[in-house]
């Protein structure tokens, strides 16, 4: 019989904890799959965040870290510049890097830390309740934006990905979602690229991952993934908003 | 061996190299900066790295980060730059990570000043942080027992897996003083960390670096396993210089640069004729009963001297349990009292004996 499809062994064999539609599941298949393609599992290290992978530890099949919220990229430092030959990655919800953790993510980019930091951004705090995140949309309602975000008092959604390409020391930045089959496959190339540049030593890489809460979202998961490609893409359109430099002179 | 002059700021960067400390995190701040400038220096040289962070939080989290990757690794910084890493400090107690954090104390609350004090008493040996944790805490009151003391922080980081404070305050840190430095060869053998998240190749199996148990009787379980690491502490770590202790009569008790001035009063009191002595406790948790108890048969009175306004004398009053009155003077926003100072007072309490 021909093997289709196998859970990676770059996850370990506990049941994801993860609302039902919620594709954080998806995500770390991705990136656990990545690590077992690049044969790199083995020397890796994460580190997770404060937020719904909070429990990220018990899921990568690999050595990890747990985090204060929003320091996942510092604690990432210090475990790179201890063990350089080794591939460290944070995974961080919206909550966690673009509003707690903004200055963290910011100067490990700046620094150009070489690490890969999988930024899930669904728009709005998960574990904690469904409050508004930096990166809830104009409109969008929230349990603290009860009317929809309004702009005069919330202020505007953070392009993460578009705000880290401006700085020199990030090598590799892309934005994708997972909302498709092929918008998946798409998303596990770039995850791969990302750990790649790291491995190269180019400098800091980050994966923008734009993901769903059906749950906070209050939808049905179809509605959900739907919601996802209307309303979220047309705001944080997908891409890469920056490559390392050589293949930018090769282009 | 050879004698060299240093300044105290400098003798904390010497003595964790020394003491195989190769990885620097930390954020400037007055009056600590010569340890940064130093060890921005120093590390390169012995293979290490000094890195300059974004903020003391984040400072804090990257010495979270290589102390989960096995390093023996330190950061500095001054009063109001360790409460930034407060949250961080409770991470590191509760994920069980070695480290060193040197607090070069200045005045408070707020932005205070950048003068010597010890208001950061409470907040070094009672918590600071969230959580029912403890920090060793060890305070010198030289420049040669900065060094000495450098190197007993990460061997008992290490031994007891948990975070050591070093107390030293603006005066310490400024001072120069001739030190004798023992030969240093570069390499030591440090303990295996076989618990370190390094990758699992080799292993096999998965090492996790977490505070985190969401189970109440699972973290309760974790509290009482920390609480037996504490008490083990206060068995075996307790340490303390005594002066003239012996025979006296009015015991003077301070810490750091406070007990260099409350040793010249002893002397002045002795030299009037009134039998003073000294306790200076050198790890500030565990406190250090011993002795107190040795100086209760002949005590009429403790005096408990700080740069501060009453801190240390809560645990004095604690260990004495009412058993001999307990006094206090101290100045503080950066006031350093003087022995005149503290010789007059220390008069007042014995003629009222």
């Amino acid at each position: 019989m021909r093997v289709l499809f196998e859970r990676t062994r770059g996850l370990t064999s506990k049941p994801f904890h993860y609302c039902p539609g919620c594709t954080h599941g998806i995500i770390h298949r991705l990136v656990a799959e990545v690590l077992v393609e690049l044969d790199v599992l083995e020397k890796t290290v994460g580190v997770c965040p404060v937020g719904c992978a909070v429990f990220a530890y018990e899921y990568f099949n690999c050595d990890m870290i747990e985090a204060a919220h929003g320091r996942a990229p510092a604690v990432a430092t210090g475990v790179k510049r201890v063990l350089p030959d080794r591939v460290v990655f944070t995974y961080q919800g919206d909550g966690d890097l673009a509003a707690i953790g903004t200055a963290e993510i910011v100067h490990a980019a700046a620094r150009g830390e070489k690490i890969t930091t999988i930024f899930v951004n669904n728009a709005v705090y998960g574990m904690t309740g469904g409050q508004m995140a930096p990166t809830t949309l104009l409109g969008q309602k929230t349990t603290t934006t009860p009317f929809g975000r309004r702009a005069e008092e919330a202020g505007y959604p953070l392009r993460v990905a578009e705000m880290l390409a401006t700085i020199e020391g990030a090598a590799y930045v892309a934005r994708v979602a997972v909302n498709s089959p092929k918008n998946v496959i798409q998303a596990k190339r770039v995850i791969r690229r990302a750990f790649e540049v790291q491995l190269a030593n180019l400098g800091f890489s980050l994966v923008e991952v734009l993901s769903t809460c059906p749950t906070n979202w209050g939808m049905n998961p179809p509605e959900a993934l739907r919601w996802l490609e209307e309303k979220m893409i047309p705001v944080y359109p997908l891409g890469e908003f920056k490559v390392p430099r050589e293949e930018r002179e090769h282009a | 061996m050879p004698r060299v002059l240093m300044k105290g700021n400098e003798a904390f960067g010497e003595g964790a190299i020394r003491a195989g400390c190769r990885y620097f995190f930390g954020y400037p701040i007055t009056p600590q900066s010569e340890l940064p400038h130093y060890l921005a220096r120093r590390l390169p040289e012995v293979g290490g790295v000094y890195l300059q962070a974004e903020s003391e939080v984040a400072a804090i989290n990257m010495v979270y980060g290589a102390a989960a990757a096995g390093a023996r690794v330190m950061t500095s910084s001054s009063s109001p730059g360790i409460s930034l890493m407060q949250e961080g400090i409770s991470y590191l107690a509760g994920a069980e990570l070695p480290c060193v954090i040197v607090n070069v104390m200045r005045g408070g609350p707020g932005l205070g000043n950048i003068a010597p004090a010890q208001s950061d008493y409470f907040q070094a040996v009672k918590g600071g942080g969230h959580g029912d944790y403890r920090l060793l805490c060890l305070a010198p009151s030289s420049v040669q027992e900065i060094l000495d003391l450098m190197g007993l922080a990460f061997d008992l980081a290490d031994k007891y897996r948990n975070p050591v404070m070093v107390l030293g305050d603006g005066i310490l840190g400024q001072m120069m003083e001739p030190v004798e430095l023992p030969p240093y060869s570069g390499e030591l053998e440090l303990p295996p960390k076989p618990w370190a998240t390094t990758g699992t190749a080799g292993r096999g199996t998965r090492n996790i670096i977490n505070s985190l148990y969401i189970e109440p009787e699972e973290l309760e379980a974790v509290n009482l396993r920390l609480r037996a690491k504490y008490q083990r502490m206060e068995e075996e770590e307790k340490r303390w210089e005594t002066y003239l202790l012996e025979e006296a009569e009015l015991v003077l008790v301070a810490f750091g640069t406070m007990a260099r001035v409350a040793r010249a009063a002893v002397e002045r009191l002795r030299e009037e004729g009134i039998a003073a002595g000294l306790i200076r406790p050198i790890t500030l948790y565990p406190f250090p009963d011993a002795p107190f108890h040795a100086a209760f048969s002949r005590a009429r009175a403790f005096l408990v001297v700080e740069m501060n306004l009453g801190q240390m004398v809560e645990d004095v009053r604690l260990t004495v349990e009412g058993r001999c009155p307990v006094h206090f003077y101290g100045r503080t926003g950066g006031v350093v009292p003087t022995v005149a100072e503290v010789v007059n007072f220390a008069k007042e309490v014995w003629q009222k004996l």
